[in-house]
């Protein structure tokens, strides 16, 4: 876009660094550049001056001392006498706890609404509309608000699932919903049950290596193995066998009515369920625009194409539509998943211990150190969405249209 | 075919059969519904089970609308008016109608102020979204910045007024110097701009009486109303920013487009929620002391920030989407930079990012929400607070979100409706 003239005649003259292209450029930059050091200079003067005047100090030494605050949901080991750092990092685990369960179910509730809005069944395609239009259209806010409310004075106290005549009963005698959470039963990891998930975790190892060995034979020699049940075998028959053979090492812990309150099994708190509900729904239904734009973005001249070559429908879809698809769907779904991260900060609103609440509220406000806190709090989030930017660059990257 | 043969032939037929109608399954609405709704078993099931859904969902519904209460005074009245029967408590709207609004602290009887200028705004709006409009009517919208602000914030008319003129100043200023350098005249306007208005500032201060409405503290601005001025003060703060900075990250000066770079990364990595804080804690400790300029002020600042980014991504993509030959043909011409840009690339890259573009304000519309968690007092900040905090209506929670909802969505829908709409009249292309 640079345009050259040609070179001028005769010396260098001041009125060149604003007429000459040669030189305009390096004016606005310099100005450019002393501007913002002006502007950086102006805003680090007022800070020194600012903490003189209150006598404070940038300093992260607050860090270590007991944070003195109890936090109901927590991943690992804490309390109130941890410190802030191991609140903080509570806080870390429980944004990543509930961004990558949302996104589980966002994706799987995104991909049938896109997919259910493009069939031929035109109530289903109806209402499927609908549910995208009213959850785009409404802030996550008010969505995870609205759940909150629903988890914790719709559903019933511990105390209504008590007595002869209760008016509340568990589900499945392992379910129970409470305006506490909801309590489901815990896995009792018992001696040797480790074996068992070692067993496991070899078994789908096999069944990959079964479902590659069967396509690689199928192009060498067009001999046709079966993957369906051979799969499922694979991965069900050792681990049962060893999980028998070891004595059921794993249990399950029920969760059973004592006194007041529920023991036993584990309690998903009323936070976590709004968010993570909320969360799911909201980017589920931009999920679904996007797999719906992916599938449309497939010409129909491809699938029609893939039918005379005499390929089965089940095959078009998995041979030639979903990979063509996925190529458009995939960058704006890495970016909800990040928009699903960043929305977790709501997290406050509700009560869910996530980092904003933990570091960039509680702490911020017992401690004072808001420049620090805020700071951590801003660079714990620019990392993961750096980091996400970078692995959709490089999926980018690796599926883009070859062109020769 | 000959007529002999026909002739010889006494089995061909001479004469056409009439035409008949399709056989009433495959016409009409029931070939629809069987196409539609029960083609297949799965198909069925599916029709049956959607079916079942849309039973359950109206039937918790409209008994709890139709059965709605809407005049008693507080829950327990609406309670015993309702009497165990199934029905919404919709009074709480119509009780604390004023408060959903215009927040708490606004001047009860200031708020045809408000109302005003949101009807206003559809006026303003109208000639830039509709071409279709009398182009007269764009003299509202250039004054209606200055319009709103008086009637919202009330004070002196003369402040506005002192504003806009040194506005039409620096305008012509910029007018009159564009054809030479876009540059300089950009430069002179704001100078001679900012220059008349410090100027008109000093007369003003000492006229505080003259054509003056009773001032309002922006600290007292809640409820619905903040969102909507919380909204269109940001997307229109931010646009211009945004193609800014679009621009910059365009452009071949390695420092600018750093700058830009940093600039709009950092903003798009991090959660609104983290700049509100900024605005709400830390903002104060990087002003010159004693600077104390109000919460709303700074959140304005943040939310603009944090939009333009966003839409300056959506316009680099009109840029980028641009095909080279535009660029080129610009070129060739001998036009310059700024000329390129304003008379031949932003008129279509813009055009191409108006999705794009809508969609982010429609995001951030829906994100003015959030300044309900630095206890602004916006819709959902009066709902959680004063209101279901209240004896009076501790409780009705469905009606209230309800009600926030409904508001929210009836902007959103109706902004991305407009924005399909505009779509299809700016398609000059023929595919």
């Amino acid at each position: 876009m640079t345009t050259m003239s040609d070179p001028q005649q005769g010396s260098f003259r001041l009125s060149m660094l604003l007429n000459d292209t040669r030189y305009r450029s390096y004016t606005f930059q310099f100005i450019a550049l002393m501007l913002l050091i002006a502007l950086m200079a102006f805003l680090g003067i007022n800070l020194v001056r600012n903490l003189a005047e209150a006598g404070l100090n940038i300093s992260y030494s607050f860090l270590y001392v007991p944070a003195g605050y109890d936090i109901n949901q927590t991943l690992i080991d804490y309390n109130s006498q941890s410190t802030n750092l191991r609140a903080a990092v509570v806080g870390i685990l429980n944004t990543l706890l509930v961004a990558f369960l949302a996104c589980v179910t966002a994706t799987i509730l995104g991909v049938i609404a896109g997919v259910a809005r493009l069939s031929n069944n035109w109530l289903v395609s109806k209402m499927m509309s609908v549910y995208v239009e009213i959850f785009r259209n409404i802030p996550v806010l008010i969505w995870i608000l609205m759940i909150y409310t629903l988890m914790t004075a719709v559903l019933p106290a511990p105390n209504a699932f008590r007595g002869d005549n209760a008016t509340s009963s568990m589900l499945f005698d392992a379910f129970a919903f409470t305006n506490r959470g909801i309590y489901v039963p815990a896995p009792v990891w018992g001696p040797g049950s480790m074996i068992v998930v070692a067993t496991f975790v070899l078994s789908i190892v096999a069944a990959v290596a079964y479902r590659k060995y069967a396509v690689s034979l199928l192009f060498r020699t067009g001999k046709l193995l079966p993957t369906g049940w051979p799969t499922l075998a694979i991965l069900l028959v050792p681990t049962l066998l060893v999980f028998f053979v070891m004595g059921s090492p794993i249990g399950l812990d029920y969760p059973a009515l004592k006194g007041f309150n529920f023991r036993g099994g584990l309690q998903i708190g009323a936070p976590l369920i709004a968010l993570w509900l909320a969360l799911s729904v909201y980017t589920g239904a931009f999920i679904a625009e996007n797999v719906r734009a992916g599938i449309q973005a497939v010409s129909k001249g491809q699938t029609e194409a893939a039918a005379s070559l005499g390929l089965r429908p089940k095959r078009i879809m998995n041979l030639v539509v979903l990979p063509q698809a996925l190529r458009v769907i995939i960058p704006p779904l890495i970016s909800q998943y990040l928009n699903i991260t960043k929305n977790s900060s709501l997290a406050i609103a509700v009560g869910y211990a996530d980092i904003t609440a933990t570091l960039g509220g509680i702490t911020l406000n017992q401690t004072g150190r808001a420049i620090e806190c805020v700071l951590l709090l801003m660079l714990f989030y620019l990392t993961i969405s750096l980091s996400i930017s970078a692995i959709m660059n490089v999926y980018n990257n690796a599926v883009s249209l070859k062109e020769r | 075919m000959s007529d002999t043969h026909a002739a010889s032939v006494p089995y061909v037929r001479e004469t056409m059969l009439p035409q008949v109608e399709p056989p009433s399954t495959a016409t009409g609405p029931v070939k629809w519904v069987h196409q539609s709704l029960f083609s297949s078993i799965p198909y069925t099931i599916l029709t049956l089970v959607a079916l079942y859904v849309i039973f359950v969902i109206l039937s918790g519904l409209l008994p709890w609308l139709l059965g709605g209460v809407w005049n008693t005074g507080n829950i327990r009245e609406c309670r015993e008016v309702l009497d165990g029967a199934q029905g919404g408590c919709f009074s709480v709207l119509t009780e604390r109608w004023n408060q959903l609004l215009f927040g708490i602290a606004y001047p009860q009887d200031g708020y045809w102020r408000p109302t005003l200028a949101f009807i206003l705004l559809f006026v303003a709006a109208a000639p830039v979204l509709f071409g279709a409009v009398p182009r007269q009517l764009l003299i509202v919208t250039v004054l209606y910045p200055f319009l709103a602000f008086w009637l919202i914030w009330g004070g002196s008319l003369l402040v506005p007024l002192a504003a806009l003129f040194s506005f039409a100043i620096g305008y012509v200023v910029y007018s009159s110097l564009v054809k030479s350098s876009f540059a300089g005249g950009l430069f002179a306007g704001i100078v001679v701009g900012v220059v008349v208005w410090f100027v008109a500032g000093f007369i003003t201060s000492n006229l505080t009486n003259v054509l003056a409405l009773e001032e309002v503290a922006s600290r007292n601005m809640g409820g619905f109303m903040l969102n909507m001025i919380l909204g269109v003060i940001c997307v229109s703060l931010s646009l211009p920013l945004g193609i800014v900075l679009a621009l910059g990250r365009q452009s071949n000066l390695p420092i600018i487009r750093l700058i830009c770079v940093v600039f709009i990364e950092f903003i798009r990595g991090v959660p609104l929620i983290t700049l509100l804080f900024v605005a709400n804690v830390v903002l104060a400790y990087f002003l010159p002391p004693g600077t104390n300029f109000d919460l709303i002020l700074r959140v304005i600042i943040m939310i603009t920030m944090f939009a333009s980014a966003y839409i300056a991504e959506v316009i680099r993509g009109g840029l980028a989407a641009l095909p080279r030959g535009q660029y080129e043909a610009a070129d060739s011409l001998g036009l310059d930079y700024a000329q390129a840009m304003r008379l031949i690339i932003l008129p279509q890259a813009l055009k191409i990012s108006i999705p794009g573009i809508v969609n982010v304000a429609v995001g951030l519309f829906k994100d003015t929400t959030l300044v309900s968690i630095i206890s602004m007092f916006d819709l959902v900040g009066m709902i959680r607070g004063p209101i279901l905090a209240s004896t009076d209506w501790n409780g009705v929670y469905w009606e209230l979100w309800g009600f926030a909802a409904l508001l929210f969505f009836v902007v959103c829908y109706g902004i991305s409706q407009y924005s399909q709409w505009l779509e299809r009249q700016l398609q000059t292309d023929h595919h």
